[in-house]
């Protein structure tokens, strides 16, 4: 990979909120027209998160940049492969970011499809969170997010940050298997709760 | 097809967290190829994981930051999955390349009366499997220790949960005991992973005791 230096440290973007529905555009632009602005920008509010990502999975401070670097540059290379409906711009990345880190980290191969190669029959059933439009199917994932209890919250963020099986989570915390597992399940349907209400 | 039994919420959510173990992460995928109710639920637990990654305090890049992103050597998201792109048939995609031919030319191992099994390659954890079983018979009893998935890709079997048939997945872990039955017609093969690999050669025995009829 070749870099030009222009500055000394990529200044971080902050990534609140109103930035999402933003952050779709700014893929689009990088699809359509290639738009290194556009690109920049993905770069310096994503970049941070995904490396500070890859450290919690137990990568090393410049091992994390790398995987970073090139989980974005991965989504330069691919942003024509991206299609809106199957899923916003931040979990697009949050997709190749987890599989990279599959790849590189656990040396195992991912399972996981990205979105844009799911194949998706029609569905007679309208799911529940399509008429939402992504940016306010984020704002409350967010939402929810926040107001999970902490004892929740804390299994959500073991597998899906550092990666733990529900085994390893169970060995960590000292609970039951069974306990974890239900944890998650009702994390998950608080968050699903959230996003039906608002259908 | 009609899928009944799908994978458990908190079982989904660790696969899209990338935090399944490998053996069952490759189940979870042939099942979610078979299965639009999965892919939806897979599809709303990454945005999930968008929203845990966005609220990550960042760690600032030390390198400068790239002028123009060059083209990365092809990495492994470019390789083509193991799945072949088309329609396995019967084999789910995401494990076509690893039952070339399909399920009538695989290399059955013998395992007692009524019962074989094939080990598929896998790198990462657990173990990975294909079994078949004569109609009416034992299906070998799992459990015990970790998670165990087996996801039925011909023919049926019942247990106290109900019937499995093509595209169902049965989850099984320690706090669950089941005694799989397969029904009669023709043989019944699974995809089956086990997060404790060790566990499975006990099973071994239990599938030569004579057949009880239940």
């Amino acid at each position: 990979m070749v870099c030009l230096a222009i500055d000394s440290r990529a200044d971080i973007r902050p990534c609140p909120r109103a930035v999402y529905g933003v952050m779709a555009d700014l893929l689009r632009r990088v699809a359509e027209q290639a738009d290194l602005a556009a690109f920049r920008e993905l770069y310096r509010t994503y970049g941070p998160r995904v490396k500070a990502y890859m450290m919690r999975q137990g990568a090393d401070a410049a091992t994390a940049e790398d995987l970073a670097q090139e989980t974005l540059l991965t989504v330069w290379r691919r942003a024509s492969l991206y299609v809106e409906d199957k899923g916003s711009a931040a979990t697009w990345i949050f997709a190749i970011a987890r599989n990279m880190r599959i790849d590189r980290l656990r040396r195992e191969v991912p399972w996981q499809q990205l979105p844009e190669n799911r194949n998706e029959q029609p569905s007679t059933e309208t799911p529940p969170d399509e008429a939402l439009s992504e940016k306010e199917r984020r704002e409350r994932v967010r939402a929810a997010l926040a107001q999970l209890p902490p004892e929740q919250h804390e299994v959500v963020t073991l597998s899906y940050i550092d990666g733990l099986s529900h085994g390893e989570i169970a060995a960590r915390l000292g609970l039951p298997l069974g306990t974890v597992k239900s944890r998650m399940r009702i994390a998950y349907q608080r968050i699903r709760t959230t996003l039906e209400d608002l259908k | 097809m009609t899928i009944t039994h799908h994978l458990d919420d908190a079982t989904l959510m660790s696969f899209a967290a990338g935090a399944l173990p490998a053996a069952l992460s490759a189940v979870a995928a042939a099942h979610a190829d078979m299965c639009p109710r999965c892919r939806r639920e897979i599809a709303a637990m990454e945005r999930l994981g968008a929203a845990v990654m966005a609220n990550l305090s960042p760690v600032a890049f030390e390198r400068p930051e790239p002028l123009q992103p060059m083209p990365v050597s092809a990495g492994a998201l470019d390789r083509p999955h193991h799945a072949a792109r088309t329609g396995g048939g019967e084999i789910p995609r995401p494990i076509a390349g690893l039952v070339s031919g399909g399920l009538d030319a695989v290399a059955w191992r013998r395992l007692g009366p009524g019962v074989w099994d094939h080990r598929l390659p896998l790198t990462g954890a657990g173990k990975l499997r294909l079994l078949r079983v004569a109609p009416r018979r034992n299906v070998p009893e799992h459990g015990h220790g970790g998670t165990e998935l087996t996801l039925v890709l011909r023919g049926s079997f019942h247990d106290e949960m109900g019937r499995y048939s093509r595209g169902d997945v049965a989850e099984i872990d320690e706090t669950l005991a089941h005694q799989p039955v397969t029904d009669a017609g023709g043989d019944c093969i699974c995809l089956i992973a086990s997060e404790k690999p060790e566990r499975f050669h006990g099973l071994i025995a239990r599938l030569l005791q004579p057949f009880q009829d239940r």
